[in-house]
């Protein structure tokens, strides 16, 4: 009994048997789906093709940003419905990376300008498309865009200490902002169309079996990655000053915290973590367009982390995976039902899981 | 606040800003004339009602005061002025010779040394009743040092003794949600003592607690007094009168009585407000 607590403490986790239990599935799969692609030969039952490796990578991305919107969210309090905005700047400072690679392989083939622009007839590339031909400075921009992002808004929202649901509120409407800027040609991001048409990147051939493996193997190391630092953090002495902030946010104050500038670091942090999720999401799918700013998005998020179980991080990851292998499922045989379906299936959890899917687990586990 | 008037606040050029002064160091706590805290002229409407009216008030360093009055008196009130939770419509406030209370938020305030016991026990539910108390702990609260913050020797010592003091070792890894009313007061005082504040408010300690309880937190609160400034409000006057020193009559939000326990029960107009109740 001494010994274990104090082995919880020493240990960041306190419960870390989910998170154990995620880092080993995580390995697993990030060695099985590359051998079950490459080496499996392809009229094997057990060979995977192209297509499914590409949709378990974007699964993974998703479970990245369900595991951003966990950690303000499950820790913190607050709810973000507009997380998806991050997600998708991140996806378009890589899908501007991507545009640049194309070169004069483009329908017009001018060697810098991309397509939309030519079309539009602008002579010069806008000043914010340069330093994107360089993959490092897009990297920068994938995690600087929506972080600088994150910290403005923050600042300005938890120093004049909005919360609860008019934060709520707030964030759609920097999203649906988002949407309706990112969809005028003028802004210079492809209008409507959004950047697509990729070729490759870093020279590899976007469309070959060996740069999708190695995509989603780089999505697996993102979400362990972020898992990782995210854990670290609710396990530290910061974690529990932001989940003393959800859960007594004047209280916290009054023992000497600066509660905004917790909030505001956790929330860029997330937003960081978003970005990335997005830009590894890009490549994959082979398109970023303004529909990723759609407020619909941010709330799915939301109910992928609240039907997996908020509050842990792995149930994140779980609500991610399941709900979007249901949404795979279902808009293949019934797409004009899937919404009505998740949204029933939100209420039936929130009503009778309010733990999700994770907690409904642990409960079984703590009365065995 | 309403948007118009937070918009107005933009506008105020009188106004200093947080984050303006942000980044200079706080001036340290002078207690050249032996005052700990000034309250002067402080006035609080509630919607035309006024919880404080014009209520004058000095602790000196190292003092124990214990405050009563009626129910709704203002005395929560007064507690709330001083830790930055509610600003005055008019009067001063200050911590010592240089800290201007009414400048500061309320994190900076308890920095600055002044802890609070509330009325109603605040702790935090989900924690355990160590990380409770690690969490009051004093020292540098910024973020990156809470994030990479490892507890000392030393610091896990303070928070064993302070189990002992407030009698939960045997708690320490419980929920705090899960405790009694009484345990959570002890919790709660623990935490303020976690705080090494140089002021302690302490808000109504011994309701909920049994007769031993209550002798125990007189014992020590007295004890604290001398190295720190305390401020009690009670009810309880048994208790008032096993503690205090000086006693101050809160009514209608200002002060109706001041002096020994003895002197301020004999004041006719203290006798008229409590039995005219
Ligand atoms: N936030 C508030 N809004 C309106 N009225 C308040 C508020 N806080 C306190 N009051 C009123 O101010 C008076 C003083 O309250 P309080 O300071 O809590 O009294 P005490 O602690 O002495 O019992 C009471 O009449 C109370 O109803
Ligand atoms: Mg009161």
């Amino acid at each position: 009994m001494a010994a274990s607590s104090l082995l919880s403490r020493l240990l960041p986790m306190r419960d870390d048997r989910g998170s154990s239990a995620f880092f080993v599935v995580l390995l697993a799969v990030a060695v099985a789906v590359p051998i079950l692609h490459l080496a499996v030969p392809e009229g094997s039952a057990l060979h995977l093709s192209t297509y499914t490796v590409t949709l378990l990578g974007k699964y993974l991305s998703y479970a990245l940003l369900a595991v951003a919107l966990d950690l303000i969210w499950g820790y913190c309090g607050i709810l973000s419905l507009g997380h998806t905005a991050f997600f998708a700047l991140g996806g378009y400072a890589m899908g501007m990376y991507l545009m640049r690679q194309i070169g004069s392989r483009g329908v017009y083939g001018d060697p810098v300008l991309p397509d939309f622009m030519v079309f539009l007839d602008w002579k010069a590339l806008p000043w914010f498309w340069h330093g994107f031909d360089m993959f490092w400075f897009a990297m920068l921009m994938v995690v600087l865009a929506p972080g600088v992002l994150a910290y403005v808004f923050g600042w300005f929202a938890f120093r004049s200490r909005v919360t609860g649901v008019y934060l709520s509120i707030i964030t759609q409407a920097l999203t649906y902002a988002l949407l309706l800027a990112f969809f005028r040609n003028e802004m210079g991001f492809g209008g409507n169309n959004g950047l697509t048409d990729f070729k490759d990147l870093l020279g590899y051939d976007l469309q070959s079996s060996n740069t999708r493996v190695a995509l989603f193997l780089c999505t697996a190391i993102a979400l362990g990655l972020g898992y990782a630092a995210s854990r670290y953090i609710v396990g530290s002495r910061f974690g529990r000053v932001i989940e003393a902030v959800r859960d007594a946010e004047a209280r916290t104050r009054f023992i000497g915290y600066k509660v905004e500038n917790y909030k505001l670091w956790l929330f860029t942090f997330s937003a960081a973590l978003a970005g990335i999720a997005g830009a590894l999401y890009v490549p994959q799918v082979g398109i970023i367009n303004p529909g990723e700013f759609a407020p619909i998005n941010s709330i799915e998020v939301v109910v992928w982390v609240a039907i997996g179980g908020r509050g842990t991080l792995y149930g994140a990851v779980v609500g991610a995976l399941l709900v979007n292998y249901a949404k795979t499922v279902l808009t293949g045989a019934l797409p004009e039902i899937w919404l009505y379906a998740l949204g029933a299936l939100f209420v039936v959890v929130t009503v009778f899981l309010p733990q999700g899917i994770v907690g409904l687990l642990r409960r079984k586990e703590a009365t065995a | 606040m309403s948007v118009m008037s937070r918009a107005g606040a933009l506008f105020d050029r009188s106004r200093v800003f947080d984050f303006l002064i942000e980044g200079q160091p706080p001036p340290a706590l002078d207690l050249k004339h032996n005052v700990i805290l000034y309250l002067e002229g402080i006035t609080v409407s509630f919607d035309g009602f006024r919880a404080l009216n014009d209520l004058n008030l000095y602790i000196e360093a190292g003092e124990l005061r214990c405050i009563i009055g009626p129910n709704g008196a203002g005395k929560t009130t007064m507690m709330d002025v001083i830790t930055g939770k509610t600003r005055p419509d008019a009067g001063s406030a200050w911590f010592g010779q240089r800290l201007n209370l009414l400048n500061m938020s309320e994190p900076e305030i308890a920095q600055a040394g002044i802890g609070r016991k509330f009325q109603k026990p605040t702790v935090f539910q989900e924690h355990t009743v160590f990380e409770n108390l690690e969490l009051a702990m004093a020292g540098d609260k910024s973020v990156w040092k809470i994030l990479f913050a490892k507890l000392t020797p030393q610091q896990r010592d303070r928070i064993d003794e302070v189990l002992g003091i407030i009698g939960l070792p045997d708690l320490r890894e419980q929920r705090a949600g899960s405790l009694s009313h009484g345990q959570k007061q002890w919790l709660e005082i623990g935490m303020l003592l976690m705080q090494e504040p140089e002021l302690l408010l302490v808000d109504e300690p011994v309701a909920g607690m049994t007769p031993q309880e209550t002798e125990r937190t007189a014992e020590l609160l007295v004890s604290l007094a001398g190295r720190h400034s305390v401020v009690v409000v009670e009810h309880d006057m048994d208790f008032v009168r096993s503690i205090a020193r000086t006693v101050t009559v809160l009514h209608e939000g200002s002060v109706l009585a001041e002096g020994s326990m003895d002197s301020v029960q004999n004041d006719p107009r203290v006798v008229e407000v409590y039995l005219g109740e």
